[in-house]
Parts: C-alpha cells; structure tokens; sequence
C-alpha cells in the first residue's frame, strides 16, 4: 500500500491537484520524463501518470493529475493518510539531456505539470531553459512560480488572453524562431493536437522537438502494445522505447485515433461516478 | 490387476454451449473413483518413458500406483517431490507431447491420463489433503537468493531453493504474483484461486513476494547483489508482442493477444465491478494458432463475440496448440480458418477495423523447423468481415533486464544465454530460464528451467 502524504489544488480552478506519495522505491531512482502506474484499489485501472518530481531521502514520489476520467476522479477523493493499492515505477526511460546547451520547453495545459519537471531537471544540470506554458484561461495556470524559478526565461500565454500574453503557446513559440532565438532542441508536452501543431511549426527551422507522448497503456512494461505508435515508419511502445519520441517522426493522425478507442467506456465510466463514497468503493 | 480398457476415463465438463458464456473453470476434475479407475490403467512400465518426456521428471508411475491405492496423500508427497505446483501442471501442460505421448498404453489406445491424475491428486490435497498436518520446514541455510518475475520460471526456482532453507525474495513487476499464470492463461482454463493456492503454499515455505518491483528500472540487478543477494535468477519471461508487419495493424480494434488476455485475466475486464474497459465487437479474428491463440478466442466468445475465427497458415496437423484446447474451442463454436494467412487489415473512413483480408495457402516441401511448408494460392485472396483482429503470433523477450545488466550475453532474438544444464548466464552469480532465455514457450518448460537452475544456484552457492 502507499500512503497520500500530502495533496494540494494547483490552481484555482482544481483542474490539477498534486498529490505526494510514499513510495521510497520508486523516489530512490525516478528521473525527469519517467512515469509511474497507479491503481486506486483491486477494482481500479492501472493509470499511467508522469513523475513530477521525487525525493529520494523522504522516499516521495509527487504526480499532478488532472481528475477528469473516473480514475483521476476518485483519486480526487481521496485523502492524505489514505492508501493507494499499488504505485509502480520509475517506468520509461529518462528524458535525453545528453550534449544539450540551449532548450525550449513548451507545455499546453496540464502537460505544463509534465514539462515542468523536465524543464527544471535540464536547468539544474545548467542547461538553458525557456519555456513556454499555455493555458486556456487564467484560472487553470498552475507551478508559475517553480517554472519561473527552475527556468531561465518564463512566457505564459492564455487562449483567452485572460493572464500572460494572450493567443496559443506554439503562436510564442513561433514567435520566438523568427526573432532568431535557436535552440539545440524543442520539447513539447500537452494534448495531442497541441504537440502535432509544435512539430509542424518546428519542422521548417530544422531544431530536433521531442515530444512526451501519453497513449492507453495497461501494463507499461513493454508486454501488451496497447501504447504503441508509429515513429519513422517503425511500430514502438511507448513504454519502453519512450514516452519522448523525435516528434517530426510520429505519426500523429494514428494516435489521435487510437487515443479515442475507448472514449465511450470513459464517458459512461465517468457518469456513473456516484458509485464512489469518500474514495471507498462499496461492492455489494 | 490393471484396468486394461482403452480409453481414459472422460473428463467431466460444463457443456460447450453453456460455458462459451461464463468463464468458470471448462473441466471439473475426476471424482476419487474415477481417479483410482483411472490409475489402475497404469501398467508400471520397468522403464517408464512417462518420466523421460516430463521436463521435471515427476516420478509418474509411482504418483499413480498411490492413487490405485486411494492414497491421495501419498501420492501428493511423490508429486511435490520434484514439483512444486502441480495443480498448475495438471491443468495446462502439454501431456500429449510429453508424459502421455509417451505411454505405451497410448500405442493401441489412450494413454492414461496423467495430466488429469495429476490434477486430481493436487485440488484433493488443497481441500481435504494435510492429514499428517502441515509439512515440516526446512532449515534455514541463511544464503538469500533473489528471483526476477513470479511466472512459472521462478515460482519453481524459488520452490525448489525455499524448500532447500534458502532465502528467496521473488520480485513481481505487476500488481499480483504469477507471471503468464495470473495475466495470460485464462480464469476458465486455470482458476486464479487455484494459482493464488500454489503461491500461498511457496509463501509458507519462506519465500517473500514483492510485487510492483519493475527490476531494471526501481532496482538493477547489480543492486541486488549490493543489497546481500547471493545469486539471481532472472525468469522475467517474454515481453513484447510482435505483430504481422502488413497494412492496417494500427487500426482501431487490433490488439496483440497479450493485450486482450491482460484486460481480461488479470484486470478483469468481464467483471462489471472492475473499472479497465474492453470492446472487441461481434466478429473477432484470431491470427495464430498456439495456445495464446486458443485462450484469445475462447476469451473473445465469452466476451460476447458472436462470430470468433481462428486464422492459422498452416493446417491443422500443424497447429502448435495443445490439443485439448482446440477440442475446446471447436466444441465452443470457433470457427477455424487453416491455411489462410493475413495480407491486410481493412478498415473504415474512422479507422475502425472491418475486415482482415486473406490468401489461402497450401502445403508445400518441409521447411527447417520440418513442418512443410505453407505456399500462398496465387489470386485466391479473399476478406473476412470482423470488427476486432487480435494478433497471437509471440512475442520477443523483454529487453529490460539486458539493457540494464552489464556483462549478461544475449542470443541473436533478443534472449538471455542460459546454461541448459544449470541455468548459469555468462556472469557469475546470474542465473536465467524460461521464456526469457527461450522465447515464447509453455509453463512446463520453463517450470523445467526455473527447477534446473534452483539446483544450479544451489551448487553454486555450496561450492563458493
């Protein structure tokens, strides 16, 4: 079992809580762009989640999730002091930093809470960092302090224009390639369309973009190819050989279909949420 | 004086019809009269070629001449003498290549039902077994031995070395100890309370079980020796599917069979209480044709799939599946489609699986593994309307633990080079079986690799 030490809201809105478990196995060895796999108790889902950071001397492991699924929704419900069945990692391999001078990190959203780790981990092994966070709207802008500081240059931007600079990050980041900024390499994490639409806008200018991708996964072991994609014309599993892909080699029209399969079941799993009491199942 | 008729006695049932819609356990076991009517078929061959053809040499006629007897408990004790899950054994080896295959009864009839006796004698011991009371412990040796992945590999090897008095730690990546036996082979083939008995009965001899340890990523196997681990024994068992490389495999409601049985075996899928999803349609096609394919099709008709085929390339004498299974699953209305092989996947404008389209083939000269060969029809291709393709044509070895120990040879598919004789890896103090040296194979014999390494280990450690 591994206990919620601590859960805290990141925005106002609650549309991503972090939540720190105890979880000394996985902190001991968990690098930045690496995931764990949760489940809530016997009944549950195994879901794949990114390691926002850890510590290894507490033996803490903290992710941000964004309860929008039936899953995410009842980890919402529950507690610190309460206990997850099962929390399984570090799984994936770490985010390449090898030979890396000058790096543009750019989030959409919650992957800001994904990109974010990445970008901090990169700096502290004096790399530099600007990042770019996007956000649909003022109330959902979450870490702006820890990107300001684990960064060298902060640019938030808002779809509604509500807080930051106003438009869509990739319209910054676009921004920033023709004023001439040049980067070893560009870093993406967000909603599908998001990443396509940074990899297409990078792919003139010639600068290596990595993206973190998230598909349906079950076992994150390398055993059931529910996660794999097509790079390059190769089939890979995102668990293993990722989650970070070459993002001008993805073939990103194949994973917006197989991100949907189960659309439906998530729909209906997630309206039949009154199941669930405080976090306690109650099985009949 | 032996029963000399020349069929076994029948195994009861659930009905085919009645079962294709429930996943409880297909065949019900032998009732103890059955049992010993059973055993007396044994003539007690002076050299038993029954031993020979079992990878872990159960000592068979002895085991049967205690059941002719009426002594279950006996007979237990001879069994476990040499392997220690035979409950597991009885129920999903192959005994029609091994033990059975070669009885002599089974030259002019039947073979005696070894694999059924075998059952018989476990499922008797786990419900009214233990009248001498619980067996003794061994003496602790104080050696701690660490065992990678808790499938049939290293259930054995941490069996065989508890049993010993070593220390052994299993380490489980999943949520639940049991490797292939817990995720793959489904709940109507071998109930998970029965494999949940079998651990319970290694947990009592001492060995701990640490589940949610990926070993590799959380731990290296180095750092297992630094934490006071003498010898390891990797038996982390085949990994990633492989698919057929022709057009339309990334369609939506094409899975690798490891997927489908995972969904449904080990999360539970078909259970409304359990939360992870899966949908496979009212047409499903299977390609490949051992037993990973039979569980995918059996499972799939449970699902509720009206139509379920069985796509294979070869004929049926070729079909790699044990042979049970396909009596099964013919028995269960799958439909099979011998010598047809998958040229494409076709699917609609939203990228949802509609077909798998096919060409006959037909037998052509032996090829190297000295099956003849299948040959394509030139034109006779032809579509099977479906909804769902679940691909069961193997799977490669899990590169994890490679990749991250240093100084561990691999073979040319990926595998770990392993000692057939002790098990014993190109480093010293690693020891290695089962699938993961091997590729895909069955949980006999890598039941059979997980007992030759305990006693590889075992030598080594009493000769260092």
């Amino acid at each position: 079992m591994f206990k919620i030490v601590s859960k805290r809201p990141l925005n106002e809105a609650k549309t991503v809580v972090e939540f720190v478990i105890d979880a000394p196995l996985v902190a001991r060895k968990a690098k930045p762009g690496q995931f764990i796999i949760f489940r809530i108790d016997e009944y549950g889902e195994r879901v794949p989640v990114t390691i926002a950071a850890s510590d290894p001397k507490k033996g803490t492991v903290t992710i941000m999730v964004q309860p929008v699924g039936k899953s995410t929704k009842m980890l919402n419900t529950m507690e610190p002091g309460d206990c997850l069945a099962d929390f399984v990692g570090p799984l994936g391999r770490p985010t390449n930093m090898e030979g890396l001078k000058k790096v543009c990190v750019i989030g959409g959203g919650v992957g800001n809470a994904i990109a974010y780790p990445v970008a901090k981990g990169m700096h502290d092994r004096g790399i530099q960092v600007d990042m770019i966070a996007g956000f649909r709207s003022k109330d959902i802008v979450i870490l702006e302090e820890e990107m300001r500081a684990g960064t060298d240059h902060l640019y938030i931007t808002t779809d509604d224009g509500s807080y930051g600079e106003a438009g869509f990050n990739v319209t910054k980041l676009q921004a920033l390639l023709d004023a001439g900024e040049q980067y070893d390499e560009i870093m993406c994490v967000g909603p599908t369309r998001m990443m396509q639409r940074v990899c297409e806008a990078t792919k003139p200018y010639g600068v290596k973009t990595i993206a973190s991708m998230n598909p349906i996964m079950l076992d994150g072991t390398g055993m059931c190819g529910a996660c794999r994609l097509t790079v390059g014309g190769e089939t890979k599993f995102a668990c293993v050989d990722g989650p970070e892909f070459d993002g001008h080699l993805v073939d990103w029209d194949g994973i917006i279909q197989r991100g949907a399969y189960y659309a439906q079941e998530e729909k209906e799993a997630a309206e039949h949420i009154c199941r669930i009491t405080g976090g306690v199942r109650e099985h009949g | 004086m032996a029963n000399m008729r020349m069929d076994k006695n029948p195994m009861p049932e659930q009905e085919p019809l009645v079962r294709n819609k429930n996943f409880d356990e297909v065949a019900l076991g032998y009732t103890a009269e059955m049992a010993i009517d059973e055993a007396k078929r044994c003539l007690n061959c002076r050299r038993p070629a029954c031993v020979e053809g079992c990878p872990v040499n159960v000592h068979i006629p002895q085991f049967i001449a205690k059941v002719a007897e009426g002594d279950f408990d006996g007979a237990y004790g001879v069994i476990t003498s040499t392997n220690s899950l035979p409950a597991i054994c009885g129920r999903v080896c192959p005994q029609e290549t091994q033990c059975e295959g070669r009885c002599v009864r089974g030259i002019k009839g039947e073979s005696v039902g070894i694999g059924r006796l075998e059952r018989f004698v476990a499922d008797y011991h786990m419900t009214d077994g233990h009248k001498d009371g619980p067996p003794k412990l061994p003496e602790p040796n104080g050696h701690k031995i660490a065992v990678v992945g808790s499938g049939p590999a290293g259930l054995t090897c941490a069996g065989d070395l508890a049993r010993k008095g070593y220390d052994v730690t299993v380490f489980e990546a999943f949520h639940k100890a049991g490797g292939v036996l817990v995720y793959g082979i489904p709940e109507f083939r071998l109930p998970k309370a029965i494999v949940a008995k079998e651990i319970a009965k290694l947990e009592y001899f001492g060995v701990k079980i640490v589940t949610d340890a990926v070993i590799g990523r959380a731990e290296s196997v180095d750092e297992l020796f630094e934490q006071g681990f003498e010898a390891v024994f990797i038996g982390s068992g085949a990994g990633l599917p492989q698919f057929l490389r022709i057009p339309g495999e990334n369609l939506l409601g094409v899975f690798s069979a490891n997927e489908i049985l995972t969904r449904t075996n080990l999360m539970k899928a078909y259970l409304p209480e359990y939360d992870t999803p899966i949908r496979l349609g009212r047409r499903v096609a299977i390609v490949g044709g051992g037993n990973v394919a039979m569980d995918a099709a059996r499972c799939a008709k449970r699902l509720g799939a009206e139509e379920v085929y069985v796509i294979y390339r070869r004929s049926m004498e070729e079909l790699p599946a044990r042979k049970e299974e396909v009596e099964h699953a013919q028995a269960e209305e799958i439909i099979f489609k011998l010598l047809n092989n998958p040229v494409e996947i076709v699917g609609d404008e939203t990228g949802h699986v509609t077909g798998i389209k096919v060409i006959k083939m037909e037998l052509g000269e032996p090829d190297a593994s000295g099956r003849r060969r299948p040959v394509e029809v030139p034109g006779s291709e032809y579509v099977i309307d479906v909804d769902a393709v679940i691909v069961a044509i193997g799977t490669s070895p899990n590169p994890l633990i490679l990749s991250t120990t240093p100084g561990l040879e691999a073979t040319k598919k990926g595998g770990i080079v392993a000692d057939e004789a002790t098990g014993a890896t190109s480093r010293a103090g690693v020891f290695a079986g089962g699938d993961a040296v091997t590729g895909a194979a069955t949980v006999i014999k890598a039941m059979g690799a997980g007992k030759v390494a305990a006693a590889g280990i075992d030598q080594y450690i009493m000769g260092k």
